[in-house]
């Protein structure tokens, strides 16, 4: 049963102190997934290039309580993987006592994108390992440029809106469905809602399910997004609620869908109060938002087939 | 006692990764180096190592995870060629940086494009500035020798860096040669236990590796990473004094053959060296004073000891198995002639480039560089210092 009183009082693995901007949504993804583990349990964190690398281990500085390793942008699933190996070579040998966790953190960037197939590698050989994709839509950490993670008509530095551009011209890609074609152990989709308690026991299985795991999570950029910092639970509520990011999970093959809104809003509602999604407001563009809503709309129901609900 | 083997150079390698037993191997296959890890998982496969085999699905892969192992504690390395080491470059340099002692088995071949399996140095060359020790074999046994000697070196305290055992593609990796294997009980302990400098495994305290490093403390890091290498020197003669010890076979920085009393010289990397050392014996069987020196280490550069070996040299070929297109020459021209410089010794110098891409290299054209360096002699006059040996214009 999740206790919302204990988890929250276990001490911090990720020290306060560090740079990244308050309300980000990697840092507050990295705490909660963090919080999951066992208290008495070792890890090593792997983290790709980004916002969460740059401003956390900054020398002779590092914010993070376990052993950590940063390699490059796009090789955070491959460094683990060699991590893992060495642990299951020293466990062998007896040079290792402890037990220890293996996790990677990585942004839409260093995920979706350049660290994709370095990504894939280590799921299909199914290391025992986790990787927490922190999903802020976009390469937040190089200034706001469009990724394949980034919605469709958003407004990035890469895609930006003009007199002839609507903004960000295609679709985004549908990561957690792509890794559960992996046939992994254990795929989680989630974000911050409520009392974490969804997030926390992804991360906890994720952790603690032997082999590969992956967990999907938005992760609100406040600066990326342009909303107010402080709205970040309302902005993911409303993620949720308008189908937009669903949370499941794929568990050994089996899809499950852990929430279904009562009454599913339109996706004007999470749109509306983002910055990045102004220009679909205008008049004349009313379009835009319909065909937003169509694609949230088909993707939905795909994933209420998978979930056979 | 030795153990007398008929193996090509990969198998010898692959002999040498067996008997260090190492904990973590990630690699990628790619002619000509595709045998090592195949090699290797068989032993893996039969119970003959204690090693993790990761087959990473690249080579980028393959030495991001040797990063992330080495850095874990444990003993690692890989094996590639060409492209691969190319598609490894960014890594390359972050192993250097983070002082991990990770042996790299190159199996020297042609970069693209035009694609091209075969033997040259445009691969291993184009990662000299990358940070990693690099020592070249003439032959099958030397590959080997050297393969056993690179922990020692590489793990060193005063040391601390990646190390690259390079050999030429088929020439002698798929070529079979007579060859002189240690027993494995001494190959295990001439290598040693390895003792992690700090690592993530570490049960006592931890360890946080690859840090953003601000322009404050970067440049003292870059410096203790060249510091390192400078080390690196004696460490690898000291290392390769003990071999000797072990194995009676000798190993320097580089080798001077028939250099004493040479007034023409050739400098060349590898195999080829061998071919070299025949048309040496023809010409002086004919009374010609020729000689060579075959450079076994090239990271670090030892340029002093280079200077002193060829201070009596009248005309010097520099033999590059690859091109820098500086349009001046090659990269081992670039350097030999700056330590020429630096150490006031001036011989007429030419710098060739040859065996591009697997381009035969026979006796007879080596005697042609020879017959250049003896016409230059006798005209003094160097003429084209830039030069391709055997190609059709």
């Amino acid at each position: 049963m999740y206790n919302f009183k204990e988890v929250m009082s276990r001490p911090e693995r990720l020290a306060g102190g560090h740079r990244m901007c308050a309300g980000c949504g990697g840092t507050i993804t990295a705490r909660a997934v963090l919080r999951a583990l066992h208290p008495e349990d070792k890890a090593v964190i792997a983290n790709a290039t980004g916002c969460l690398e740059v401003s956390t281990f900054i020398y002779p500085y590092v914010a993070w309580k376990d052993s950590y390793i940063h390699n490059a942008f796009e090789n955070a699933g491959a460094t683990l993987s060699g991590v893992e190996a060495a642990y299951t070579a020293l466990k062998k040998k007896g040079k290792v006592d402890s037990t220890y966790k293996f996790i990677a953190f990585g942004g839409d960037g260093g995920t979706y994108d350049i660290g994709f197939q370095s990504l894939s590698g280590a799921m299909e050989r199914n290391h025992d390992m986790v990787y927490v994709c922190y999903d802020n839509g976009a390469y937040m950490n190089t200034g706001i440029q469009r990724s394949s993670a980034t919605p469709h008509f958003a407004d990035t530095t890469t895609t930006p809106v003009g007199s002839v551009s609507d903004g960000k011209l295609q679709n985004r890609k549908d990561l957690a469905e792509i890794i559960a074609s992996h046939h992994i152990p254990y795929v989680g989709q989630t974000t911050f809602i409520g009392n974490f308690k969804d997030i926390h026991e992804k991360a906890e299985k994720a952790i603690y399910t032997p082999g590969a795991a992956f967990l999907n999570v938005m992760a609100p950029c406040p600066r990326g997004w342009r909303y107010p910092a402080e709205d970040i639970m309302e902005i993911c509520k409303l993620g949720v609620e308008t189908c937009y990011w669903p949370l499941f999970e794929v568990i050994d093959g089996k899809w499950i869908l852990n929430y279904k809104p009562k009454t599913k809003l339109p996706v004007e509602d999470f749109l509306r109060p983002q910055g990045r999604f102004k220009h679909l407001f205008q008049k004349g563009n009313e379009h835009l938002i319909e065909q937003f809503q169509q694609e949230v709309d088909e993707r939905w129901e795909q994933l209420l087939r998978f979930c056979e609900e | 006692m030795g153990i007398r083997e008929r193996l090509s150079g990969n198998e010898a390698v692959a002999n040498a990764m067996r008997q260090i037993n190492p904990d973590v191997m990630a690699a990628f296959p790619i002619t000509p180096s595709t045998e090592i890890p195949q090699y290797f998982s068989t032993y893996v496969a039969n119970g003959k190592v204690d090693t993790v085999f990761v087959p990473v699905e690249s080579e980028h892969s393959a030495m991001s995870a040797c990063v992330g192992s080495e850095a874990a504690g444990a003993r690692t390395l890989t094996a590639t060629s060409s492209c691969g080491l190319a598609l490894m470059w960014e890594e390359l340099y972050i192993a250097a940086s983070c002082r991990l002692p990770i042996a790299l088995a190159c199996v020297n071949r042609a970069l693209s494009g035009p694609i091209n399996i075969n033997c040259d140095h445009s691969d291993s060359m184009g990662a000299r500035d990358s940070g990693w020790i690099q020592i070249y074999a003439e032959n099958n046994q030397e590959v080997y020798d050297n393969f056993v000697q690179a922990y020692r070196i590489a793990e060193h305290k005063d040391v601390r860096l990646p190390i690259m055992i390079c050999q030429d593609g088929f020439i002698t990796s798929h070529g079979v040669e007579n060859i002189e294997l240690l027993e494995d009980d001494v190959v295990k302990n001439f290598v040693g236990e390895y003792e992690p400098y700090g690592y993530l495994l570490d049960d006592e305290k931890g360890y946080a590796v690859g840090p953003y490093d601000n322009p404050v403390h970067y440049m003292e890091h870059k410096k203790q990473q060249t510091e390192a290498m400078k080390n690196a020197k004696k460490v690898i003669l000291d290392v390769a004094k003990e071999f000797k010890g072990i194995s009676g076979r000798e190993y320097g920085l580089f080798e001077e053959y028939k250099l004493d009393d040479a007034d023409m010289a050739i400098v060349i990397i590898g195999s080829a060296a061998g071919t070299s050392k025949d048309a040496v014996d023809e010409l002086r069987a004919e009374g010609k004073k020729v000689g060579l020196l075959k450079l076994r280490v090239f990271r670090p550069f030892p340029a002093e000891e280079i200077a002193e070996a060829l201070k009596n040299v009248k005309a010097l070929a520099i033999m590059d198995r690859t091109d820098s297109y500086s349009s001046q020459g090659g990269p081992l021209g670039a350097e030999v002639r700056g330590a020429l410089f630096s150490a006031g010794v001036a011989p007429k110098t030419v710098n060739y480039v040859y065996g591009l891409g697997g381009r035969d290299v026979k006796v007879e054209n080596i005697k042609e560089v020879y017959a250049a360096l003896e016409e230059i002699l006798a005209t003094g006059c160097v003429g084209e210092k830039f030069r391709y040996l055997s190609v059709r214009e």
